[in-house]
């Protein structure tokens, strides 16, 4: 007995799961502070909300080169999970920053949100740093389980409710995929640990080509890529993007979609590196499809939350070109895009936060005439945002895209990287459109605006800072994604 | 005779799997999951696995059924209308595809040699209990504190979604 | 003698079965119950696959399975009554879960 203890105890290292650990205290001490306040009266959650985010911000970047291991190989606190960490991070802060006023606006100022974001980020934070199947499988639920409760918070409204079920409905039949994959390959391989299913399919040769291998790859991919909301498992997308409040899209659309691509380009490459001939093809397909489908659907949407969210489709494609280039320009533009697609688009939707109007979101496109007149400073930083995800020097958007097409050059791949870049030219159409909707058309007469607020401004400045930081130096960030590898 | 009995068994899963997937009502559904459930359970005993066929009986049988069942009493759901079926191509076409693809791969995959030394005398010996106990509680410790987060974020999500006024 | 491949095709074939449930029922509940029958399909594969293997890690991981569709059952379950309550049905058709 007292040898068990001690031998669980010798497993234990909690400064591999620091990051998480901060987070998940501030999150139970916050359900706690919930009991006692006074109803409707969330401010000081979100204070203490931000509060945790910066010290586990400060926690997590203690990290970065001290790699740690621990718990039976089951956690690696490596500098690729300590970056996509700080994704994860920012996204969060930025989507709480711009949450409270909104939340109390529609009239739902629940306390529990700022614990679930907090959760919904320890989940991802597990998923990157996980180095076993079933980590990454345990903390993909927990993401999964806070975004389906925060995708349908808005209990009155019809729209959120959809968006909640179909999320919920959809996330848990892909679940059903990502566990098959893994029972098959932990069949193949004898354990659910991605180094060591990469040792014994390397040590084994022949099961390279064993059946069981490509099915059980071929279903935990699914899993993931619907996650990250590739063509044809992007079904849920636009309608969970639209009818969730659009805080929680803003963090949908950034942090589970990086957290899924961690997860995926870690077993992919540590696990599964053996079969790259193979997922390279499949996923040089996919990529193509995501793109196309993703762009021109965007072209036909009138609703601009629909719209980005068919964008962030299409997004998802350039980053999984980064995934088939599968080098180390590659995979650190995956890393570095996924840092800037964060800024970019969070800062996008915290515009629409402040540009809807109470209980009805007013955000068609023709609800966006004279918007750039009006309200000239949304206009402007909208107007950043937009130019960041065509594209356009010198934004956070050009330089991804710059490194991840450059990574599939390198690596032989220029039919992709062309595609790619005529795929980012008919996305100029869409996104134009809403600045010409923005600058060239009469204002809407009589129209009741939302208030600016502290909270959301911040957010959307500090979003400008880095995508324009990115955008301007992508030289040092870069270094450090790729220092990131492994 | 334990041949026999296996495809006894995995008729009954099967035929109670249809009835799942076709009966009109959900109470019916319902009830025919709680038939595969025991059908599992009784595989999980022939696997050597007792303490997993008493917690399969007892979680999933006993406590997700039940809340299900409880579920559709109070949404008070009858008789689904007979529509036209319009997904039913769609539905035809995926599974019969994730048979197919998983039969033909498991006929003639290959699953590794044994790696590890529970057999079944081990588990007679030692206790199937024991045995999980270890294994969850060494070489498992995170995983299982991540699930007690995961459940209670379940907890405060239902709360919130559920209750009329929070 | 029965193999772990026995046990494989039973588990692929009740997989199967779950899937084509998902995809063609209409009702939310019966959706999330097919789904309860994939989790099990994969549950049993687990077993099977851990008693061949002779490790435990398979018979862990379907502890975790059982916690997670715990959950997801909790979750799932508040979200369609909140639906319920403002809509009165939870056919997914009126979901238009499948919009372009």
């Amino acid at each position: 007995m007292e040898n068990l203890v001690q031998m669980a105890l010798q497993n234990v290292n909690m400064a591999a799961i620091m990051p998480s650990l901060v987070l998940c205290c501030f999150g139970m001490f916050l359900l706690m502070i919930n009991v006692f306040m006074p109803r409707g009266k969330t401010t000081a959650a979100s204070l203490i909300s931000l509060l945790g985010l910066a010290v586990t911000f400060v926690v997590t970047l203690r990290a970065w080169n001290h790699p740690e291991l621990g718990f039976a190989g089951h956690v690696a606190l490596d500098n690729f999970a300590t970056f996509f960490n700080v994704i994860f991070l920012i996204a969060a802060f930025l989507t709480v920053l711009m949450s409270d006023d909104y939340l109390h606006r529609e009239g739902y100022p629940v306390g529990e949100f700022y614990p679930l974001v907090l959760f919904t980020t320890a989940g991802a934070m597990w998923m990157a740093s996980g180095t076993d199947l079933m980590t990454v499988f345990l903390g993909l639920e927990v993401l999964s389980i806070s975004l389906y409760v925060l995708a349908g918070l808005f209990r009155g409204q019809l729209r959120s409710n959809e968006a909640g079920l179909k999320y919920f409905l959809l996330g848990a039949f892909s679940t059903g995929f990502l566990l098959y994959g893994t029972a098959l390959l932990y069949g193949v391989a004898g354990t659910t640990n991605i180094a060591d299913i990469g040792f014994y399919l390397s040590a084994h040769g022949k099961m390279l080509q064993n059946p069981m291998t490509i099915a059980g790859m071929l279903l935990l991919a699914v899993g993931f890529l619907f996650k990250i909301a590739v063509v044809p498992f992007h079904m849920w997308t636009p309608d969970v993007y639209q009818g969730a409040p659009t805080p929680v899209t803003a963090f949908m659309s950034a942090g589970p979609k990086a957290a899924a691509f961690a997860a995926l380009v870690r077993i992919l490459i540590l696990g599964l590196g053996g079969l790259q001939a193979d997922w390279s093809s499949l996923l040089w397909m996919l990529a193509v499809l995501t793109m196309f489908i993703g762009n021109v659907t965007a072209i036909y949407q009138t609703d601009i939350k629909r719209m980005l969210a068919y964008s962030s489709i299409a997004h998802a494609g350039y980053a999984l070109v980064g995934l088939v280039a599968a080098n180390a320009v590659g995979i650190s533009g995956i890393l570095f895009y996924m840092l800037a697609y964060t800024f970019m688009n969070i800062g996008a939707f915290a515009v629409l936060v402040l540009a809807g109007k109470q209980g009805e979101d007013n955000l068609t496109l023709e609800g966006f005439s004279g918007f750039g007149y009006k309200r000239p400073f949304l206009g402007v930083a909208m107007s950043i945002f937009l130019f960041a995800l065509m594209g356009i020097p010198p934004t956070a958007g050009f330089a991804g895209k710059f490194y991840i097409f450059a990574g599939a050059i390198n690596a032989g791949y220029i039919w992709l990287a062309i595609l790619g870049v005529l795929n980012s030219a008919i996305s100029l159409y869409y996104y134009l459109r809403v600045m010409v909707y923005m600058y060239f058309r009469e204002p809407q007469e009589d129209y009741g605006w939302v208030r600016m607020n502290p909270g959301t401004v911040v957010s959307i400045v500090l979003a400008i800072v880095g995508v324009l930081y990115l955008g301007v130096v992508p030289g040092k960030i870069m270094e450090m994604a790729k220092m990131a590898l492994f | 005779m334990e041949v026999l009995f296996f495809y006894l068994v995995a008729l009954v899963a099967v035929l109670s799997g249809l009835i799942v997937v076709t009966a009109k009502s959900p109470v019916n559904s319902a009830l025919a999951l709680v038939n595969t459930f025991f059908c599992l359970a009784v595989f999980y005993v022939m696997l050597h696995a007792p303490f997993m066929a008493a917690i399969q009986i007892m979680v999933y049988a006993g406590a997700i059924m039940v809340l299900i069942l409880f579920v559709i009493m109070l949404l008070n759901m009858g008789v689904e209308p007979h529509k036209k079926p319009t997904h039913i191509a769609w539905g035809a076409i995926g599974g019969t595809l994730v048979l197919l693809v998983s039969i033909l791969f498991i006929q003639r995959g290959d699953t590794a040699r044994a790696v590890g030394n529970i057999s079944k005398d081990v588990v007679l010996r030692e206790g199937h209990t024991a045995l999980i106990g270890k294994a969850m509680f060494v070489d498992f410790l995170l995983p299982f504190e991540i699930a007690s987060i995961l459940l209670l974020v379940a907890i405060v999500g239902a709360v919130i979604l559920a209750k009329k006024e929070v | 003698m029965i193999t772990v491949g026995h046990y494989l095709v039973l588990s692929a074939i009740l997989f199967a079965m779950g899937t084509f449930g998902v995809l063609t029922r209409r009702n939310a509940i019966v959706i999330f119950m097919c789904i309860e029958l994939m989790l099990n399909a994969v549950n049993l594969s687990f077993i099977a696959l851990s008693s061949h293997l002779g490790n435990m890690d398979g018979q862990i991981f379907v502890f975790f399975v059982m916690a997670v569709a715990a959950a997801e059952a909790a979750v799932g379950l508040a979200l369609m009554i909140t639906f319920f309550r403002n809509k009165e049905t939870i056919e997914v058709d009126d979901v238009n879960l499948l919009k372009w």
